[in-house]
């Protein structure tokens, strides 16, 4: 079932990729190379195998102040009135550049999502320091994506509890005190236990070095995976600028 | 709401957010001691766990940012911790941008470090109550910088932005007042049971 996508090419080259790619589609201006961008990234997500329902929701989600962005642009960029509404005038320029943004901004979420959206954490940490992110801020990423489950579950747990007690969530003070404890408590939990593996730590001798985890990444596709993206992005860019 | 994503921000923004976040991260892993990462991380884990509570706001709910309370608690620190908190809301749930990370790190970090410099000793001494409204008002502070910081990225992008950016500023409103309360509450909590928390940023 499982398409083989991507995973033959090592995290390193789809993070810097990804970058290349991203970087690409943020520096396009004309609508053609923008839809186009669109498509290319469309197939990328196609190619890469996963199950698309996640992502066709994730793009259906817009950010508030994206949509009052997006909205708002059309009726406030000057140029030549398609539509007028009363005193306000909805501009053909305005409208190209709403539409431009929102075709940069997915297909930018399509490129992540089909290079990035199978490499595990601890992959992905190890791809980040091969070009060259420092050792500490490394090691503070795996630490943090190993604990972020566990305090998912303990706030999950903590929250039922309130629940049992009759706790309902509305806009009130209360509300706020509420969960202003209850992160109170999971700070002090956290604080804790960060003593507690200080001095474990220190017991293994943990000195900060980067263990080899067991990955052994391979260099394969590390030429051919941003290879292909430089050419892509310079053919998107070629696109939009030359007449 | 301060994630800003791909393909808004022009390229000099997204560059300058870039090397505002490096010089930002940079500076505050060189006092990160080896042995302090676990600790840094688990209170990194934290703050990003529970910025995924959505607290309800009349009709709609936010997310709480929480780089004030990060700023009390570990100073510096808090720019790797936001960066981590970044990478992660977009590698779990596809939300945020690759060339825009900096520019939103910057925005959600730098004015907690602020506020950590200026309210942390204050803090410290104060009693819980006290020390509850000091932390609640550099909170609903620090989402106002952010509101700001956004604001400001978005009219150095293109002038067409402006009027949007306006606007977006009052949007803050809602989620500066639940950040201020539940920073406060939490802040007077802690003084309470575990004060050593607050004693000033972490070495």
């Amino acid at each position: 079932m499982k398409a083989p996508g991507f995973d033959r090419m090592t995290p390193r080259a789809r993070l810097l990729a990804t970058l290349i790619l991203t970087l690409a589609v943020v520096a396009l201006r004309g609508l053609p190379a923008q839809g186009a961008a669109l498509a290319g990234a469309f197939a990328l997500a196609l190619i890469s195998g996963q199950a698309l329902r996640p992502l066709l929701h994730r793009l259906a989600h817009v950010e508030g102040f994206m949509v009052l962005l997006l909205v708002m642009l059309p009726f406030s960029v000057p140029g030549t009135p398609l539509v007028t509404l009363g005193p306000l005038v909805l501009s053909a320029e305005g409208l190209a550049r709403a539409i431009g943004i929102a075709l940069k901004t997915n297909a930018a979420i399509l490129i992540v999502f089909a290079l990035l959206g199978t490499v595990e954490p601890l992959r992905l940490g190890h791809a980040a320091r091969g070009l060259g992110a420092p050792v500490r801020l490394v090691q503070l990423f795996l630490f943090t994506t190993r604990y972020v489950e566990l305090f998912r579950d303990e706030i999950r747990r903590r929250r039922e509890a309130m629940r049992a007690r009759a706790f309902a969530r509305r806009t009130s003070l209360h509300t706020f005190r509420a969960y202003g404890n209850l992160a109170g408590m999971v700070l002090v939990r956290a604080l804790e236990k960060a003593a507690r593996v200080e001095e474990a730590m220190r017991c293994r001798a943990f000195d900060g070095r980067l263990p080899a985890i067991g990955i052994e990444e391979g260099e394969r596709g590390i030429l051919a995976g941003p290879g292909l993206a430089l050419v892509v992005g310079a053919a998107l860019i070629a696109l939009d600028r030359l007449p | 709401m301060a994630h800003i994503p791909d393909g808004v921000l022009s390229l000099p923004v997204g560059v300058a957010g870039w090397a505002g976040a490096a010089a930002l991260t940079g500076f505050a892993l060189r006092s990160l001691k080896e042995e302090a990462i676990p600790g840094t991380a688990i209170l990194a884990a934290v703050f990003f766990t529970v910025s995924l509570v959505a607290v309800p706001v009349g009709p709609s709910s936010v997310h709480l940012l929480l780089s004030g309370l990060m700023g009390l608690m570990i100073g510096p620190l808090t720019a790797p911790a936001v960066l981590v908190g970044l990478v992660l809301q977009a590698l779990l749930f596809g939300f945020g941008g690759v060339t825009s990370l900096g520019v939103n790190l910057v925005n959600i970090a730098l004015p907690g470090i602020l506020a950590g410099l200026v309210l942390a000793g204050p803090v410290a001494r104060a009693t819980p109550g006290r020390a509850g409204v000091i932390a609640g008002i550099g909170a609903g502070l620090c989402v106002a910088a952010t509101g700001g910081g956004v604001a400001l990225a978005l009219a150095l992008s293109s002038s067409d932005f402006v009027p949007s950016a306006r606007i977006m500023l009052v949007t803050y409103l809602p989620l500066m007042a639940a950040e201020a309360l539940i920073t406060g509450f939490s802040v007077g909590f802690l003084k309470r049971v575990k004060p050593e928390a607050l004693a000033g940023a972490r070495p």
